[in-house]
């Protein structure tokens, strides 16, 4: 009898470069949360995180995020895989939650290059002026979508769809070479 | 690359973010059952296409997934004015231009 093995998506090891190194991220929760300014209050208390409202920004406690993507979206994130499905069931206020825990997957881009690494395939402004410590938004990384965070001044977390985790991979682990020359 | 300013996200993005969506401010006739074929045509089929300033409808998809309206203009491709859906459509006078200089 074969057994099905679950497979991660990308393999956990470090790449990149002296500059810019590429890791894929551990493990994580997240759901693609919609709501409207009526539900804000009580989705915020029961995931004991305000969500932004203001474009680009974010909201992060205890290794919980909220990703401000458009003007009712959210992306959220538990890295200590909390069960944030079970905290918006407690809500009444209309919203839609989705696990896309296992649609996601991420990689971190850490050091001085991380910026230049990134901007080998995506066009934004990383300068910290248009990009500070926390900003976060959707955007493309060559030709997939990302969901682009950055934690600190030389850290930046790329969330992308499981399929596309290998041509990220490669894509930002190139960036990081260019980076680094 | 064209900069687009997303009135949602507040700044100027790159334009592969977005998606262009047609023409703006068509309205769906209410009583779409009972007008003719001519008329039909006319709201589903037929577009100004303008040369000199148009309006349009585009998508931030690769951003906050919004769409908005923009009044560009097809000679020069500038945007002249990005706004949210839903709001009047401007004026020629108000975009600063003469009705001479839409073309």
């Amino acid at each position: 009898m074969s057994e099905a093995i679950r497979t991660k998506p990308l393999p956990a090891t470090r790449t990149g470069s002296a500059a810019a190194s590429v890791t894929p991220a551990p493990e994580a929760s997240r759901i693609s949360l919609r709501a409207g300014e009526e539900a804000l209050a009580a989705l915020s208390s029961a995931l004991d995180l305000g969500l932004p409202t203001q474009p680009k920004t974010s909201e992060s406690k205890n290794g919980r995020m909220a990703l401000w993507l458009g003007p009712d979206e959210w992306l959220i994130i538990d890295q200590n895989g909390a069960d944030l499905m079970a905290l918006c069931a407690t809500v009444s206020a209309p919203h839609s939650a989705t696990d896309v825990s296992h649609r996601n997957t991420a990689i971190i881009i850490s050091g001085p290059g991380a910026a230049d690494a990134i901007n080998g395939g995506c066009p934004l402004d990383l300068s910290l002026k248009s990009f500070p410590v926390g900003a976060c938004t959707r955007t493309l990384l060559a030709k997939i979508e990302i969901v682009l965070y950055r934690s600190s001044e030389d850290t930046f977390r790329v969330e992308c769809w499981r399929s596309f985790a290998p041509y990220a991979l490669g894509m930002l682990a190139e960036g990081a070479m260019d980076a680094s020359a | 690359m064209l900069l687009i300013h997303c009135p949602y996200c507040q700044e100027e993005r790159p334009e592969t973010e977005f998606r262009h969506g047609g023409e703006a401010h068509i309205a769906r006739p209410t009583n779409i059952a009972d007008i003719s074929d001519e008329e039909f045509e006319a709201y589903f089929f037929i577009r100004s296409n303008e040369k000199g300033v148009t309006f349009e409808r585009w998508r931030h998809a690769h951003g906050c997934g919004r769409f908005f309206n923009a009044a560009r203009h097809t000679v020069t491709d500038k945007f002249i004015k990005v706004y949210k859906a839903g709001e009047p459509k401007p004026t020629l006078a108000e975009l600063g231009l003469e009705s001479g200089e839409s073309q």
